[in-house]
């Protein structure tokens, strides 16, 4: 077996655009449910939107890539908005229940043929980087060492996407120290007793489903910007890849959305470069190459549920501080 | 039992003859026409309460009587099918839970609600009110909001002194023992400067020993000028401590008065024992002796 391939083929999933996508649009779901409590099973529906909101503008409107951008933010603020306002008075599993739903309305409506002109419908939008490349101040060659060499487009969306996540992270930071911060951790405890405290309970889950959102549609931004958008990406079990990183690295944890995303992704490589190989090495007898190359999202699975029975508060969560405890 | 440790009882609270729904020389809280139905149960129905300001309250009864569901009521938890009922002056039919506790209205919980994952300290700092830092925006400029959230941290630290907790100010709530929780509870209320402290059964599931400490913060929320509420099965703690007594039953007050007099009185000891139509007085005079026994050998 080529382990040197095996290897740098795993690596390079450190600072891919896939990982950090997946690492921003975790922290909005570590706001939801780490910091607040709120189930949101829907965080597929908001990256849906951030990267719609900017294909679409761009090639329907003709906008620069970042008024594509600034659509793709409020397309999830609005949908936080129709999302929060019948649902958040709701129990915490009612609300579960309304995101996953509303989460596959929306992928629907971007997969139906009858928007094709606007959505493509199932075949998605592709060609909208002009405008994105045009802005890269990296002048033109190849840059970096080992499997890390890029051109400066590759390394142009790769940078961009580390700011962004710098940003969310520093926001979160920012908001989970400060007195807002205690509030939404109070009413992930107990929403009555911080109601009965005077604070206007309604009016910080809207706010912290909408920060939530708006980082998980900017992680769809991240995710369209180096290649197209197709809207089987965003299926439901986009949104369960994005809970596993969530748990994996700690739900209420800073940077365990960053860590955990790096720690998946790497994962995932490293298994789908190793199983094949065992396979056609005749490790794995039972099953063909493709076969093993699928036996990844099973040993995902099985990792998840060892998480949460062994380690519920992730790798960087306080032992004493079991956060999965939804109501 | 703990002794009698009530020096400072209020009297001459109300105007007139004492009955049900008498009116009070000074009420803080008044409710009229008060009712709440789940189905086919009238769980309220209050024609007509006044609280007294400055002192004691007591709203006792059995099981099922209906006071939890009054009290949700009247802090906007719930809401009645009709009625109306002001606090201080002002109505608040209707307002939502949140708007009445910035009004001064503070309530507990039957069923402690500690912020288990929240630390002795936050839980504290979370019950004081109009916090700069709580506004998304400012929270994330800490230069706005430090000032402010140290003086919030010296009282809370004050007040946590006062309820003997401040060696565990670090600790998660979580890890508090039942009777630590109700005094978190009622030391988170005070946070918010209140002027009417309405507590949800504050000696439920407490262990004897700290049930005199308990007692003891109740009335020393009155002599800081407070007006207490509280809901309560024990007749006995009652006594001690309350200025007034109300007592509801299958959703009506059924008596009210000064917590010795509201005792004998024949209504309330049919709601606590049961009406019996059928059984002679003689039968009910021997129940006030059980009742009131209690008292004579402490004396």
């Amino acid at each position: 077996m080529d382990w040197g391939a095996i290897f740098s083929n795993s690596v390079v999933w450190i600072v891919n655009p896939e990982t950090i996508a997946y690492a921003l649009a975790t922290v909005g779901l570590a706001i939801h449910f780490g910091y607040t409590g709120l189930l949101n099973f829907g965080q597929a529906g908001f990256m849906a939107l951030g990267a719609y909101g900017y294909a679409i503008s761009i090639l329907t409107f003709g906008f620069p890539w970042w008024a594509g951008i600034l659509v793709g933010i409020a397309a999830s603020v609005l949908f936080a908005l129709i999302l929060g306002i019948p649902t958040l008075r709701l129990r915490a599993d009612y609300l579960a229940i309304a995101t996953i739903a509303l989460a596959e309305v929306v992928r629907l409506l971007f997969q139906t043929t009858t928007f094709d002109a606007v959505t493509g419908s199932a075949d998605g939008l592709g060609g909208y980087h002009d405008s994105f490349r045009a802005a890269n101040p990296i002048p033109k060659g190849t840059y970096g060492f080992g499997p890390f060499t890029y051109n400066e487009t590759d390394w142009w969306v790769r940078i961009f996407g580390i700011l962004l996540l710098a940003l969310a992270v520093l926001i979160t930071w920012l908001l989970m120290r400060s007195p807002w911060g205690r509030v939404v951790k109070g009413i992930r405890e107990d929403e009555d007793a911080v109601r009965a405290l005077g604070k206007n309970v309604f009016s910080y889950k809207m706010q912290a489903l909408i920060l939530g959102g708006v980082f998980g549609s900017l992680g769809g931004v991240v995710f369209a910007m180096p290649s197209a958008v197709i809207p089987a990406v965003y299926v439901p079990s986009l949104t369960f890849f994005l809970w596993t990183i969530l748990l994996l690295g700690g739900a209420a944890t800073i940077f365990g959305p960053v860590l955990g995303s790096v720690l998946f992704w790497v994962i995932m490589a490293f298994l789908s470069n190793l199983l094949p190989r065992m396979s056609e090495a005749g490790l794995l007898p039972f099953m063909s190459n493709q076969q093993a190359n699928i036996t990844r999202f099973i040993l995902v699975g099985l990792a998840l549920m060892l998480i949460v029975i062994f380690r519920p508060q992730g790798i960087l969560g306080n032992k004493k501080e079991l956060t999965f405890n939804a109501r | 039992m703990p002794a009698d440790t009530n020096t400072t009882r209020s009297t001459g609270l109300h105007v007139g003859e004492v009955r049900p729904g008498v009116a009070k020389v000074d009420p803080i809280l008044v409710a009229d026409n008060i009712t709440r139905s789940f189905g086919g149960l009238k769980a309220v129905d209050v024609d007509h309460v006044e609280i007294p300001r400055h002192a004691i309250t007591a709203l006792i009864g059995p099981n099922g009587a209906g006071k939890t569901t009054f009290f949700n009521l009247l802090t906007g938890f719930d809401k009645p099918d009709t009625g109306e009922w002001s606090f201080d002056g002002k109505s608040i039919s209707g307002v939502p839970a949140f708007k009445t506790s910035r009004m001064g209205q503070v309530r507990t919980f039957q069923l402690t609600k500690a912020l288990a994952m929240l630390s002795v300290l936050e839980n504290m700092k979370l019950g004081a009110k109009a916090q700069k830092g709580e506004n998304f925006f400012t929270a994330m400029l800490p230069w706005l909001w430090r000032k402010q959230d140290d003086e919030i941290e010296q009282k809370a630290l004050k007040l946590l002194e006062r309820f003997k907790l401040d060696t565990k100010q670090d600790d998660f709530a979580a890890s508090l023992s039942g009777g630590q929780r109700k005094l978190l509870e009622m030391a988170r209320a005070l946070m918010s400067d209140p002027t009417l402290v309405m507590l949800d059964e504050p000696m439920a599931g407490v262990n004897p020993a700290l049930t005199q400490s308990l007692l003891d913060h109740i009335l020393g929320l009155k002599a800081d000028g407070m007006t207490v509420l509280f809901v309560e099965h024990d007749m006995h703690m009652v006594r001690h401590i309350s200025d007034w007594v109300i007592v509801m039953a299958e959703g009506r007050i059924v008596a009210e008065g000064p917590p010795d007099e509201v005792m004998k009185n024949p209504a309330v000891i049919d709601a606590y024992l049961g009406s019996h139509m059928d059984t002679d007085l003689g039968v009910v005079t021997g129940r006030i002796e059980t009742v009131t026994a209690p008292k004579r050998e402490k004396k």
